[in-house]
């Protein structure tokens, strides 16, 4: 890895545990403050808000189910609701690459439009930015985004016996951001998953201790790094994780584990275990959440503290990893 | 790499190449290795080509032993 | 066909395993020769249960990124980094296998150059003649189950006359390996577990010297968790009978005489030669190369790549005992350490087969309750 000081490599902006701990031991440190040690989605500010940021640069700018703006609103979005505020700002600076045509940049910044509607928030502020030919592909966005803190994540109050909750199907952004890099010579009747979590927003009044959206890395390695934080042992259940058709056989067809696959509009969510049921169902209410289901527990018996672990539909255990780099580039 | 799938064929042209369809995705595939094969056939799909048919038959009683082998042994 | 993952059908083939070692009264170690076998069988969790039911797995050279010498690589290496408007088309694993120049994953291409991944050898040739201007070059690696598809591939270039194409092949054949295992006789195994999609192009009479010169039993198996317990049964079988044998378990795949067009097309494109295999040596006739009539499709020949065959393998790495069944992954003293998927040592961490990276990635743990 070249982090030693030479140069940057691809790998280091994968999403894996080599970017975290790139991030960790080479960016972090040059301007550490108290703000920045959770690492977390959103920081919380002493002012009653939460701010978050982020930058896209999908690849292909569209794709079935959204666009790089779609995604530029949902994923700045998501990271405040995640982090327990109610979205309300967000900024939007656009790099355009020399030569992009009029009518694609007029359509995202339509989708932009409707996403912030559909999410309820409004844009704040932006920047526009155009470089040569070749200095950048297409166009590149940053969102930076401002919400309400309303609850504050507590991994540290997670026991023992507290429910994990997905609140639907995994891996459909990746897929079809995969299939319309037309890679592979697939078709496959698969939309990206991207949209708000704000429905979501409930749940914390309701008692709901962590949640992360499942981006890059997929579900295995959001899971493990929440294992590794807090002092308990996760175990979920392969046969409560929701799959569509499409994702479980496009991955067997590549040899993908779908545990791996980055969604644009799914999170997972820890529940005490007397409130899990009343969740879900909350849950469950929305469109949104209609797959949603109760795929585990925190779980001291089975494993060490720091583990994750998966019980295999054939009765087996099996340790999952966090994933060292992501499995394709670009995919959000 | 063995990592070979089943799938059923959804279309065949003449040169032997067509697409199959896996849980509902669809994948080109190229159908030289075989022969005589039609829309509806089950193939074993490895690299992008039909490497051999699906027996469909022999499928049925590899199933129906697993099926005796769990009531046996009391399952 | 769910009774093929069935978890009250895995415990009930686990115990007729069970059964079957006690009766036989001692410990039996087979090995499972393909690398997706080693992947099924960590990715199920049945190594733990598998050694509780009296039966030692072991996992043999059937990787074709493993056994493949670091030479190749650093050739392909050489041509992306070197060449302009090149395309270097590979199969996804073996990009990450590191070499002492790095891997494919992380070099830079030279200028209008790029490594582009493909999971189908006509995707390269398709590369080709979309991009005319750019030399293409297929990085073909694997075992008879691969083999008929780059063949094939190659004798459509030739039938087209795709200038721009050639294939850099490192061709591996399955029975002459198991031949040197068995020749070596360094490690004690009671049966073999044969790779099912290999056999549904060989059939099983290349096998038979194993069961008849040998007196090795082995069984093909399919890819399921329990097409796999089926095979060890089988094995099992044969071992109380005393009838060392070769066994069709997977017979909704493969033919007793396998495929007979695959292995024509393979006889008219390609001719046996010695080959030298990571971890285990030269083999004789283990490996296939292109024929003289289609060289101008080979590109060592095109591009007078003179790959030396010196071991190339970091200091340190025990791979080759790996492969050939001496020691398993956590018994390598770099396995964890040193040597883990962030920083590979050697082929067997790097390769989503090998069986060191199944084996730290699909981390055994005991069974529940």
């Amino acid at each position: 890895m070249e982090a030693g000081g030479k140069r940057i490599s691809l790998e280091l902006g994968s999403g894996g545990k080599l970017m975290r701990d790139f991030i960790a031991r080479h960016i972090v440190p040059a301007f550490r403050n108290p703000l920045l040690e959770d690492l977390g989605d959103a920081s919380h500010l002493p002012l009653g808000i939460a701010f978050t940021t982020d930058s896209y640069v999908v690849d292909p700018i569209f794709f079935p189910g959204g666009d790089i703006g779609t995604l530029a609103v949902n994923g700045t979005v998501n990271d405040l609701v995640v982090s327990g505020a109610i979205p309300q700002y967000i900024s939007l600076a656009l790099i355009l690459e020399e030569g992009l045509p009029w009518p694609d940049l007029e359509r995202i910044l339509k989708s932009i439009k409707r996403a912030a509607t559909k999410a309820d928030v409004q844009v704040a502020c932006g920047d526009t930015k155009v470089v040569r030919r070749g200095q950048a592909d297409k166009l590149y966005i940053n969102t930076s985004g401002v919400g309400l803190t309303i609850a504050k994540p507590r991994a540290a109050l997670i026991r023992p016996g507290d429910r994990i909750i997905l609140t639907g199907t995994l891996g459909e952004h990746s897929l079809a951001v995969m299939l319309a890099r037309e890679e592979f010579g697939m078709e496959a009747r698969v939309r990206s998953d991207c949209a708000p979590l704000s429905y979501l927003l409930p749940i914390w009044e309701m008692g709901a201790l962590w949640m992360r959206d499942v981006t890059r890395g997929g579900l295995a390695t959001i899971l493990s790094e929440l294992a590794e934080k807090i002092p308990h042992a996760l175990l979920i259940d392969e046969e409560k994780i929701p799959l569509s058709p499409a994702v479980r056989g496009a991955s067997e067809l590549l040899g993908i584990d779908p545990l791996y696959l980055a969604c644009e509009g799914r999170a997972v969510i820890v529940a005490p275990r007397k409130k899990a049921d009343s969740v879900l169902k909350k849950i469950r209410q929305s469109p949104l959440g209609k797959r949603a289901a109760d795929i585990g527990q925190v779980d001291d018996r089975t494993g060490r503290p720091g583990e994750l672990l998966l019980s295999t539909m054939t009765g087996g255990l099996r340790l999952l990893e966090p994933l060292t780099s992501e499995l394709l580039p670009r995919i959000c | 790499m063995c990592l070979a799938i089943p799938a059923q064929v959804t279309e065949i042209d003449a040169d032997g190449r067509g697409k199959i369809d896996y849980l509902g995705t669809k994948v080109k595939v190229d159908f030289s290795l075989l022969e005589n094969i039609r829309p509806g056939d089950w193939v074993i799909v490895h690299a992008g080509f039909a490497i051999t048919r699906l027996d469909e038959e022999e499928a049925r009683e590899t199933l129906s032993l697993l099926r005796e082998i769990a009531e046996a042994q009391g399952e | 066909m769910k009774e093929l993952r069935d978890g009250s059908i895995t415990r009930a083939l686990l115990g007729q395993i069970k059964g079957k070692t006690s009766r036989l009264g001692r410990p039996v170690r087979i090995m499972e020769v393909c690398g997706t076998h080693t992947m099924t069988i960590h990715r199920y969790g049945l190594k733990v249960p598998l050694e509780e039911a009296g039966v030692d797995m072991v996992s043999g050279p059937g990787c074709p990124v493993c056994i493949t010498p670091n030479e190749v690589h650093e050739a392909c290496l050489d041509l992306v980094t070197q060449k302009e408007n090149f395309i270097l088309a590979s199969f996804g694993d073996m990009t990450r296998v590191p070499t002492r120049k790095g891997s494919l994953q992380t070099a830079v291409p030279a200028r209008s150059s790029l490594l582009k991944i493909v999971y189908s050898p006509e995707e390269a040739l398709a590369l080709a003649r979309a991009h005319a201007d750019k030399e293409v070059v297929f990085f073909g690696a694997g075992f008879e189950t691969t083999i008929p598809a780059i063949a094939v591939t190659v004798k459509r270039a030739a039938a087209e006359r795709v200038g721009n194409f050639s294939t850099l092949t490192a061709l591996w054949l399955i029975p002459p390996a198991l031949r040197a295992i068995l020749l070596a006789g360094e490690t004690s195994i009671s049966g073999f577990l044969y790779p099912g999609h290999v056999s549904a192009i060989i059939g099983l009479e290349p096998y038979r010297f194993i069961a008849e010169e040998f007196g090795v039993p082995g069984a093909v198996a399919g890819f399921e968790p329990n097409d796999i317990l089926l095979g060890i049964s089988s094995v099992l079988d044969q071992i109380m009978e005393e009838r060392p044998d070769v066994r069709l378990e997977y017979g909704r795949v493969v033919n007793p005489s396998g495929n007979p067009v695959a292995r024509a097309v393979m006889e008219e494109m390609l001719e046996p030669r010695d080959a030298l295999w990571r971890g285990l040596g030269r083999i004789p006739r283990s490996g296939l190369v292109l024929k003289d009539s289609y060289r101008a499709y080979d590109a060592r020949t095109r591009y007078g790549l003179h790959v030396s065959e010196g071991s190339g393998d970091l200091p340190g790495c025990r791979c080759g005992e790996v492969l050939r069944g001496l020691i398993s992954p956590p018994q390598c003293p770099l396995f964890g350490k040193a040597c883990g998927p962030d920083s590979p040592f050697g082929p067997c961490m790097v390769s989503f087969e090998g069986a060191c990276f199944i084996h730290h990635k699909y981390k055994i743990k005991q069974r529940m309750g």
